[in-house]
């Protein structure tokens, strides 16, 4: 069978990725941002996952506001990048695995979780920043990779709650999927940010430790944050990290915290990075 | 926000209290629908053309306010934002004129974009003191 091994969980600044397109990676405002990704690279390198599933936004981008999907799943063969305004990033055509992104959705579906099912998709900084980070530069993405959008752009978005009970059911959905296939969960966007009004430049440390804290547990407290809190302490764009919630539902309740990078500023955003692998897996 | 908004009825609890801050919500995105739609037209370089070449004809196309055409006319940030804009969508007006969110964000904060840079080198903007409209007000008041 399939089965969900471990989470990465990123944030997804633009500017990193227009960092790293524009050779900046190196200079000393970048430099560090991308030395926190050293381990992790080499981490995921080693674990070779066959599919990842990966929870993101779309900003405006691939969806306009005319039609505005909650939870949705890319179900095509491949997303190219998007133009966002400025040309497409140059990073390669995501590969996407339509057999078992349509066995998801039809036990999603069926397991309560009503799912908009994507045919045709250009994917944005939400989905390609993770992988520039994970990644590096690869002529083609490494593994297959299924798309999640979740709605955290027009409030309300779907609770915390919410999340980790789809993320739940994606588990069971991968477990029942006949192919043996080692998979990772992505969760991406965060942590504290707020882009806009007077009180932009929000940034949390205090409030962002403790989420990750608790999702390195059982996630019972994360799980229970009421929306208004995270836009309240996190910022209004930090209401993304509901989105982490939903790769930790996916995992065990048992799990050991791999690797934690935390740094202030990039750009606007508090960036967060955890690595959580099921303490039942041995790699 | 001001309660004299006809679109705006009773807001889900808890949703006008965080101080600085619009909620862009069901009835926001309602309100700024065609403010939203005009950017996402901005995503294609030929309307970016048109749009350069008379600002204000372009968005007429668009049956929004007088006074939302005005703020974009105006680039006033946190007017469109306040009238229905969200920031993910602004951002490709912004991007148009060649301007980057930490610029938007720091003219909405009324910094200059040094300060705001600057502020967010130093941690950001602190928590404390920022969780609450009645917390602002008190500020306000004890500057008096």
């Amino acid at each position: 069978m399939a089965k969900i091994v471990a989470s990465v969980n990123v944030s997804h600044v633009p500017a990193i990725g227009a960092a790293w397109d524009n050779k900046k990676s190196q200079e000393p405002y970048w430099k560090p941002v991308f030395d926190g990704f050293d381990f992790s690279k080499k981490w995921l390198a080693q674990l070779k996952p066959d599919v990842i599933i990966l929870v993101y936004n779309d900003h405006a981008s691939a969806f306009d506001a005319t039609i505005i999907p909650t939870f949705a799943l890319g179900c095509a063969a491949q997303f190219p990048p998007a133009d966002e305004g400025w040309g497409p990033r140059p990073v390669p055509t995501v590969i996407g695995y339509p057999i078992m992104a349509s066995h998801i959705a039809q036990s999603l579906i069926l397991d309560e979780f009503d799912m908009t099912l994507i045919n045709k998709m250009d994917v944005d900084h939400g989905l390609t920043v993770p992988l520039t980070l994970m990644f590096g530069q690869p002529k083609e993405w490494p593994c297959r990779i299924i798309p999640l959008p979740v709605n955290v752009i027009q409030f309300p978005p779907p609770t915390g709650n919410r999340c980790f009970n789809l993320g739940k059911a994606i588990k069971r959905a991968v477990e029942s999927f006949p192919e043996d296939l080692r998979v990772v969960i992505f969760g991406t966007g965060g942590m504290s940010h707020q882009l806009q009004g007077q009180r932009a430049g929000l940034i949390n440390k205090e409030w962002d430790k403790r989420f990750l804290d608790s999702l390195c547990a059982d996630a019972e407290v994360a799980r229970r944050i009421p929306f208004i809190e995270y836009v309240r302490e996190a910022g209004s764009e930090g209401i993304e990290m509901v989105m982490w919630l939903i790769s930790r539902g996916a995992l065990e309740k048992d799990v050991r915290e791999v690797y934690r990078f935390y740094h202030v500023p990039a750009s606007n955003t508090a960036l967060g990075h955890l690595i959580l692998e099921n303490k039942s897996f041995k790699s | 926000m001001s309660n004299d908004d006809p679109l705006r009825r009773e807001p889900t609890e808890g949703f006008d209290d965080v101080p600085g801050t619009t909620l862009f919500d069901a009835q926001r995105a309602r309100q700024g629908y065609h403010v939203n739609q005009f950017c996402m037209s901005l995503m294609k370089a030929e309307n970016r053309d048109e749009f350069r070449a008379n600002e204000d004809k372009y968005l007429r196309k668009w049956p929004m306010t007088d006074e939302q055409r005005q703020a974009i006319l105006d680039r006033n940030w946190g007017r469109m934002i306040e009238l229905g804009g969200n920031i993910y969508y602004l951002s490709k007006l912004f991007s148009t004129d060649g301007k980057s969110f930490q610029f938007v964000a720091a003219t909405m904060t009324g910094l200059t974009q040094e300060q705001y840079a600057q502020m967010m080198l130093n941690g950001g903007r602190p928590i404390d003191g920022n969780r609450s409209k009645s917390e602002w007000a008190k500020k306000a008041g004890a500057g008096k």
